[in-house]
């Protein structure tokens, strides 16, 4: 089921499957027909023809959500027609022919631009405690003119001075020179984040050195600092020949180098790839999942991100120093190690409105290449990469370790994640804040935030306690492998037959959700008893008739006894079992023989085309 | 008493303990002739332990001068190390342990000593006799009587003295049947579908043999299960290829041509030292915390586990579907019908009937398909993961099946009345328990060794309110539908609670379950509380009405 259909009003349905020609009208009839399987053609990450069976072509179309759509088309024909225009409508080359361009929530322009201020980045640096003596805001690059892909306001040390930063951002790839991530108040260390120096095999730059010097100095309780290059030392030193590479440790004073190991965009694909796969495979049995799950590398890859993150956040909360982590631009492995980082340091980062505020800082103001690595226009399939899906991931595994530290649930994460592809809200859209800005995306498109808070109890962990547990304002993360599993409801999320059938999340959200009702209730209740109770006569009388007989009272209905059981039923699509099917799970070989009344395809009315989900 | 000639140091001071996940301990440990016993100094902070000797599953020994280590592997897969100075001593409590955790005789187990500390209310071992279960049954159809063939244990030496059999079928045709059947297993009823009055038998292989022997009566037998006109799937849990084989040491399956209105259908559930095999390397897996990402999951392959987990499940849930949706009566078994057809009928009760997801419903179902069934416990629970002497009956065919209801509870959360806590119980006694209930391998041996007299059984003292709290579902609803598990591999997961239990910190998790207890409770409270104001301003409304009527 597409999960922003409950979580929205329709939108309107112009981005839906449909075209000028008739075939992909007939498609979006059925999929209308069909359990409201609405696929946004922004969703659509690859469609594919199979062989020709003797009921039809098969038609199977992959989404961006991991959703997988079978079709099969009578007549080869039609088919190859819908293939090729679900193809066209997929690939858009502009980016005001995204969803989120014509998308009308109807707002009004003040809710608009309201919601666009939701997420405030001077505030979080507020929040977090600069400027202070030792960090300034600069205004090097209000105009970008010295990094496009940054924002225009950049948290520097005090004492790096104009031309340090300029020299340093000279000897950065794509000028990203450091700069502040996130500033830890207590340990006065800072995250700091850049991308890898153009040093070549020998060179130097003053300037760059000075910076680091400088971030290390505005650490009072640690002199030393750690350089975290995220990416395998082959691949850094493999950069050394193109004229980038890494820092020199006896260039730079008082620094700490260390290598963590994250694989690049590409490596990630093409795991992502594999992972697909494998649990796409129909009739797996465990041996072969298990072993695919190995070989695509996923898990390893997580892992890899999070010990990352563990590595950062032990420097800053053990030794109190600062660190300042690259990979190569600074701008996918980066952001995902920095904004992992903030978060197990920081609680805030795991309220519902932190963690949009993170993502807002680490990933969008940053200039996470969100277009090209979602693949929003079409454009270079090299580019792609699931980098944010990574970080989405390695949340949810955290929130698996501390059911309790997290204000959202696994929910929220999936919800980001399906915005992120389907380019309904103007926050995803674009490569960088520059881009955003040219785009003039706060006129013309709306924000997802306002949205996801609208309906922030869908989101809300029943478990939440801020503070149940002051040790839980640092998590320290088990990373030991078994603690990784496959995100079934990530890779799965449409696969109905694969989840639980009862889920203790969901009651337990409607229970929590319930008994603020219920202590509602009481207090209105208690409040008209007394007010009955107020008028003397009234007591006596109930004393009275207490004695005399209470037994009647109890059968007999007064108006406000109605409601009396059950109180407010706790949603029963929750407790009920769905999906019980023995069609849907393959017990036997047998199977096709046993199940003629339940056929796993579902015939429409038309009688045109049948699919499965 | 002889336990003293085993116990060679019964004590030795200074001792350190390192247990799973927690720091070491510095206090006296004792032997006793069936506990080993740790007490800390610092009483407030660490509590005694107590150890079963039973429950030691293999001693190691270790010396670094003076200081030995003894490190002791439990069967239900915790590991605790004891440091003890002085060589000697240490020598003689490690050999004591081995001594005391390895007692041939069954009678000299702790259940034969323990006296209990609670009142007993009800008497376990009378709480679930086949005669209760067969007036359920006659209450719904009159086709099945109790047959008492086997009242000496002589037709079949490892069935109960009662079995339920189809009511044409007279004593004398069973003990021919009984002769047909490997280990004298003649096909009995294990469940009654009250749906639609299909049924489940379970049996052992037919000794065809390689020329092919019929017995009429068997197929009498069989064929009575059926409606006019009605067909019926035998559910062999072994390959075709290894029920070929059996023949040729005189077992074998039914043949087409004697049972034409059987369908046969082979499912392939590893035996034996396969499961056992497979249990020591996931213990191993999951007990290696240096394991990168690859290497685990490899092991975790390479345990086969999960692969034993899903063959069992599909075949449960096979023989399920026949029952329910093919309206087919359904006969399950293996070679002995012992172990992997116990697995697939006791499972196919739980995806049908409601009653086996309740606490008494599933200890009886235990007690009916497991115990009274003649599942070798004393065999198959001897030793488990980290044993060295690899005995080919020991096998975790319990374990299995007990992973197998995990899995089912884990995506049907709500419709069991017990919890996961209920089914590692039932696993740590299985292996090592102070109650009588898991000894023997089956009634014959248990009436020898007159349990009912000399020991305790382990229900009489779960179904006391104080343990069952423990075991209770908070979430439990009853339902009366089939439940029907996903068996996809990315359905099924680890058994974190048995086999990451010792490896992994708990206490967050420990915290957000107790939170959910308490988001439940409150719950029920509040609507509590609001039915009680509801009532009460019923009642003033109505007075006040009245009193104007007045």
């Amino acid at each position: 089921m597409h999960i922003w259909q409950h979580s929205f009003q329709m939108p309107n349905s112009d981005r839906y499957l449909r075209g000028d020609d008739c075939f992909s009208e007939v498609i979006e009839m059925l999929l209308r027909a069909s359990c409201s399987a609405e696929i946004l053609h922004h969703h659509i990450a690859a469609v594919e023809k199979l062989p020709l069976t003797t009921s039809g072509c098969p038609l199977v179309i992959q989404c961006k959500n991991f959703r997988i759509v079978h079709f099969v088309v009578p007549r080869e024909r039609d088919c190859h027609d819908v293939y090729n225009s679900l193809l066209q409508l997929s690939r858009t080359a502009k980016y005001e022919e995204l969803y989120a361009f014509s998308y009308n929530p109807k707002q009004n322009e003040s809710e608009q631009v309201k919601g666009w201020q939701l997420i405030d980045l001077a505030e979080e640096y507020k929040r977090m405690g600069v400027p202070n003596d030792y960090w300034q805001l600069s205004d090097a690059n209000r105009d970008y003119k010295i990094c496009e892909t940054y924002p225009r306001d950049l948290y520097v040390p005090r004492t790096a001075s104009k031309p340090i930063i300029v020299g340093s951002s000279k000897f950065r790839s794509k000028g990203r020179f450091p700069v502040l991530s996130y500033y830890h108040k207590d340990k006065k260390a800072a995250i700091c984040r850049c991308s890898q120096p153009l040093s070549g095999f020998s060179a130097r730059c003053l300037e760059d050195e000075h910076m680091l010097q400088a971030i290390s100095k505005a650490n009072p309780s640690n002199r030393y600092m750690y350089v975290m290059d995220t990416r395998p030392k082959l691949n850094a030193m493999a950069n050394r020949a193109a004229g980038k590479g890494y820092e020199n440790e006896d260039n730079y004073s008082n620094i700490r180098f260390q290598f963590v190991g994250i694989e690049n965009i590409h490596v990630m694909r093409s795991s992502l790839q594999k992972l697909l796969e494998v649990s796409g495979t129909k009739g797996l049995s465990v041996n072969d999942f298990l072993s695919g799950l190995e070989s695509s590398g996923w898990l390893r890859h997580i892992k890899a991100v999070l010990d990352a993150a563990v590595f950062l956040v032990k420097a800053i909360a053990v030794e109190s120093a600062s660190v300042l982590v690259h990979c190569s631009d600074g701008w996918d492995r980066t952001s995902q190690v920095c904004s992992l980082g903030a978060l197990l340091l920081d609680s805030y980062y795991r309220t519902i409105k932190g963690f949009m505020v993170l993502i807002e800082k680490d990933w969008i103001s940053f200039g996470h290449k969100f277009s090209d690595r979602c693949c929003q226009l079409d454009g270079d399939p090299k580019e792609i990469s699931p980098v944010f899906t990574q970080f989405l991931e390695s949340v949810w595994n955290l929130m698996e370790q501390f059911p309790q530290a997290f204000e959202y649930n696994e929910a929220f994460l999936l919800q980001i994640h399906e915005h992120v592809h389907s380019c309904q809200f103007g926050n995803f859209l674009g490569n960088c804040q520059k881009e955003r800005e040219e785009l003039k995306l706060k006129e013309k498109t709306y924000s997802l935030w306002p949205f996801l808070l609208d309906e922030q109890k869908k989101y809300q962990n029943p478990l939440y306690s801020p503070d149940f547990s002051p040790e839980l304002t640092l998590l320290e993360p088990n990373t030991v492998s078994f603690n990784f599993k496959f995100w079934r409801n990530m890779y799965h999320q449409f696969d109905r037959s694969m989840h639980p059938r009862q889920s203790v999340y969901d009651l337990i959200m409607n229970m929590s959700e319930q008994n603020k009702q219920l202590e509602k209730d009481i207090k209105e209740l208690e409040a008209k008893i007394k007010q009955k109770n107020g008028q003397p006569d009234a007591v006596l009388m109930k004393e009275h008739q207490q004695s005399a007989h209470p037994a009647p009272m109890a059968l007999k209905t007064p108006p406000c006894f109605k409601k009396e059981q059950p109180l407010i039923p706790v949603n029963d699509a929750v407790r009920t079992i769905e999906g019980s099917n023995t069609a849907d799970n393959r017990y036997s070989e047998f199977m096709e023989e046993f199940s003629k009344a339940e056929p796993a395809v579902v015939s429409l009315e038309y009688g045109v085309a049948r699919m499965t989900c | 008493m002889e336990f003293a000639e085993l116990i060679k140091t019964p004590r030795a001071d200074n001792a350190v303990l390192h247990g799973p996940r927690c720091p070491a301990v510095r206090g006296t440990l004792c032997l006793t002739g069936h506990h080993l016993i740790f007490s800390s100094r610092r009483r407030e902070r660490g509590e005694e332990l107590w150890l079963l000797h039973a429950n030691i599953d293999c001693v190691e020994k270790r010396f670094a001068g003076s200081l030995g280590t003894i490190v002791i592997k439990c069967k239900d897969l915790r590991i605790i190390q004891l440091d003890i100075p002085g060589m000697e001593e240490c020598l003689n409590i490690a050999s004591s342990i081995e001594a005391l955790s390895t007692l041939d005789s069954v009678t000299l187990m702790y259940p034969f000593f323990y006296r209990p500390m609670f009142e007993v209310v009800e008497d376990g071992w009378r709480s679930y006799l086949p005669e209760q279960e067969f007036e359920l049954l006659s209450s719904v159809t009159d086709e099945w009587r109790l047959s008492c063939v086997n009242k000496e244990f002589s037709v079949c030496p490892s069935y109960p003295p009662v079995v339920t059999v189809p009511k044409s079928i007279d004593d004398e045709a069973l003990r021919k049947v009984a002769l047909f059947r490997y280990g004298g297993r003649f096909p009995v009823l294990s469940y009654y579908h009250k749906k639609n009055g299909m049924v489940m038998m379970r049996s052992s292989q037919p000794l065809t043999g390689t020329n092919g022997r019929r017995c009429k009566e068997d197929e009498k037998l069989i064929n009575a299960t059926l409606r006019p006109g009605k067909r019926g799937y035998i559910i062999d849990t072994r390959s075709l290829n290894v029920a070929q084989q059996a023949r040729a040491k005189g077992g074998g399956f039914e043949q087409e041509v004697y049972y034409p209105q059987w369908r046969r259908i082979h499912k392939c559930i590893e035996r034996f030292n396969i499961l056992q095999e497979s249990l020591i390397k996931l213990v191993e897996a999951c007990n290696d915390q240096s394991h990168n990402m690859d290497r685990w999951l490899s092991k975790l392959e390479a345990s086969n586990w999960l692969t034993h987990i899903k063959e069992i499940l599909t075949a449960a849930c096979l023989a399920a579907q026949c029952i329910d949706r093919e309206g087919a009566s359904v006969l399950v078994h293996g070679t002995e019908g012992t172990d992997s057809t116990l697995q697939v009928t006791s499972l196919a009760q739980i995806i049908l009937d409601p009653r086996c997801r309740t606490i008494r419903g599933f200890e009886a179902l235990v007690v009916r398909e497991w115990l009274q069934a003649g599942h070798p416990f004393q065999l198959r629970c001897a030793q488990s993961a980290y044993s060295n002497t690899k005995q080919k009956w020991e096998a975790p065919v319990f374990l299995l099946f007990l992973d197998c209801v995990w899995q089912i509870l884990r995506q049907f959360p709500c419709s069991f009345e017990f919890n996961e806590q209920f089914l590692i119980m039932l696993f740590e006694h299985a292996y090592a328990s102070q109650f009588g209930t898991f000894l023997g391998n089956n009634e014959n041996e248990r009436s020898k060794l007159k349990l009912q007299q000399k020991t305790m059984s382990l229900w009489s003292w779960v179904n006391r309110s104080e343990e069952l709290g423990k075991f209770k579902n908070p979430l439990f609803e009853a339902n009366s539908l089939v439940i029907w598990p996903s068996v996809a591999p990315q359905s099924l997961q680890l058994w974190e609670g048995v086999f990451l239990r010792w490896n992994r910190p708990s206490k967050f998790l420990d915290e957000a379950q107790e939170e959910m207890l308490n988001i439940i409770n409150y719950n029920r409270e509040l609507q509590a509380k609001v039915n009680a104001l509801r009532r009460q301003l019923a009642e003033l409304e109505t007075d006040d009405r009245m009193q104007e009527n007045l």
